[in-house]
């Protein structure tokens, strides 16, 4: 037998801890825009969701002062941020890191699970389901928010990969996993 | 011959990712009760699956779709529809369990190759052939239970290709046979295609001490720092007389990445991954470093040593049966 860890960046304070003052309702909104954006584009996610594409999930970002409350809501979601305690029917903490690595593809939600990199809590089969769906979806964040950008997305492109590199943070999908 | 890798794909993304990582041959199933990782968000609908066989068949590789849980009584059309529609989808072979099911392609689809799925558990020669000479299956998946010298005596007594595990979640039983999910969950792998499903899983944080759930019942406790299993009945920590242990199997995971070449000296044609609940990640990092170890052989040069640790489950791994001391 041999063992060995995964090992997940912090999000660095300096991003982290202006969102202690950042008011959260126009930023929940703009993310609630872009998710349904996302959405629109990749009606399979919400397929390979079934049972759960109504199913409210809380994803914490254990090193963010701040907590997101998901509702897919068959296919128009809405994010809503909170610096409060929330209940949802699943789950799911990490490092911000860990969890657009998910996203990404760059990480295995296994091995962050195996490694306790990650911690899930209430429906499990609701957050596997999940999981799942955002394997499959093959999404790039960065790739939806350049979309936006018009005539900036090239300079903005340069400026999302310069804080990848800086952070570690998976802002990208991967270039293996892109194909 | 360079050994053929078999690799696992719950999705579309993660079939692409293991074409693109190298794997000779992909296995998948339909989004039903036909295939025995029936998890949810995972698995193909017919679309889907047609598209990835040409997506695979493109690129040079093969597609086999497991339809290998049991047809329940009176529901075998289910089961007959998925023989039929991975034929149409253009499917290399199916990865069949179920005697009646075999019997049915063998009669319906008698161009359609057949493989033993592992379910069957078959473990010697003479099972073996008999599935050979009965429904005309070309290749059996070996059961985990088997040493590389059993592995080696089936092989010196058939003609049938053998592809064995070499990777990923250790199924301990003689796999089609184990009841420890049923009694726990009333689901099972043979009926349901799942083995301690997600559906009943719970998880529970005590600052920091982990408690794994089953149905309501702990199967695993891990302290603050351990890594954290699933709660897979065979690999849970039970007491029993003066014991308190890991009765059945650690929480490990088989890599017999290092016993390649005694796999290929007993005869083995294909080697596969466990894992179709896992990641597109997970796709591609496995499928290259057992790609690299079978191109490596092939060459004569050096295995590599493997990188994969962190993928287990448990974070640990072993060679199961292949070397196995049993308790
Ligand atoms: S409980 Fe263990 S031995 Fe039984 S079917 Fe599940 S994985 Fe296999």
């Amino acid at each position: 037998m041999s063992q060995t860890s995964v090992s997940v960046p912090r999000c660095p304070p300096l991003l982290a801890v202006p969102l202690r003052a950042v008011p959260l309702a126009p930023l929940s909104a703009s993310l609630t825009a872009f998710s349904r954006r996302i959405a629109t584009s990749h009606p399979g996610l919400y397929r390979r969701l079934g049972d759960y594409a109504n199913t409210p999930f809380v994803i914490d970002p254990t090193d963010l002062p701040l907590v997101i409350l998901l509702h897919p809501g068959n296919g128009k979601p809405t994010i809503t941020l909170t610096r409060r305690p929330v209940e949802g029917a699943a789950r799911i903490a990490g490092p911000l890191a860990a969890l657009l690595g998910l996203v990404h593809g760059g990480f295995d939600g296994d091995a962050l699970f195996f490694s306790r990199d990650l911690v899930i809590e209430g429906d499990t089969s609701a957050s596997l389901a999940l999981r799942n769906a955002i394997d499959d979806a093959e999404l790039d964040l960065s790739e939806e928010l350049l979309n936006l950008t018009g005539p900036l997305a090239a300079p903005v492109h340069r400026a999302l990969l310069l804080l990848e590199r800086r952070t570690g943070l998976y802002l990208t999908r991967p270039e293996e996993a892109a194909w | 011959m360079v050994m053929e890798i078999v690799c696992p794909a719950g999705t579309p993304a993660a079939l692409r990712a293991a074409v693109k990582a190298g794997a000779h041959t992909i296995y998948c199933g339909f989004a039903d009760e036909t295939n025995a990782r029936n998890f949810p968000g995972l698995n193909f609908d017919r679309v889907e699956m047609r598209d990835s066989v040409a997506f695979a068949h493109q690129h040079g590789s093969k597609v086999l779709v497991a339809i290998n849980t049991f047809p329940r009584a009176g529901d075998e059309a289910i089961w007959h529809r998925a023989v039929a529609d991975a034929e149409s989808c253009g499917a290399d072979a199916v990865i069949l369990a179920d005697a009646g099911l075999l019997d049915y392609a063998a009669r319906h689809h008698p161009n359609l190759r057949r493989h033993l799925s592992v379910q069957a558990a078959a473990a010697n020669a003479d099972m073996v052939n008999f599935y050979a000479e009965t429904f005309g299956v070309k290749r059996v998946v070996l059961p985990r239970v088997l040493s590389v010298p059993e592995i080696a005596a089936i092989n010196a007594e058939t003609e049938v290709e053998t592809e064995v595990f070499v990777f990923g979640g250790l199924c301990v039983m003689a796999e089609g046979r184990c009841s420890l999910s049923s009694y726990a969950t009333g689901r099972s792998p043979n009926m349901n295609g799942v083995c301690s499903p997600a559906s009943h899983v719970e998880y529970h944080d005590h600052n920091g001490v982990l408690d794994a759930q089953l149905g309501g019942y702990t199967i695993h406790r891990a302290q603050k720092g351990d890594a954290a299993p699933y709660p897979t009945l065979c690999k849970g920590c039970f007491s029993a007389g003066e014991k308190t242990d890991h009765l059945f199997e650690d929480p490990v995971s088989l890599n017999a990445e290092q016993l390649i070449p005694q796999l290929q000296k007993a005869g083995v044609t294909a080697l596969k991954i466990e894992g179709r609940q896992r990641s597109r990640s997970y796709v591609t990092q496995v499928v290259r470093n057992f790609r690299e170890a079978v191109d490596a052989l092939e060459d004569g040069r050096p295995m590599p040593q493997g990188m994969l640790a962190r993928l287990s489950e448990g974070q640990a791994m072993t060679t199961g049966a292949y070397k196995k001391t049993w308790r």
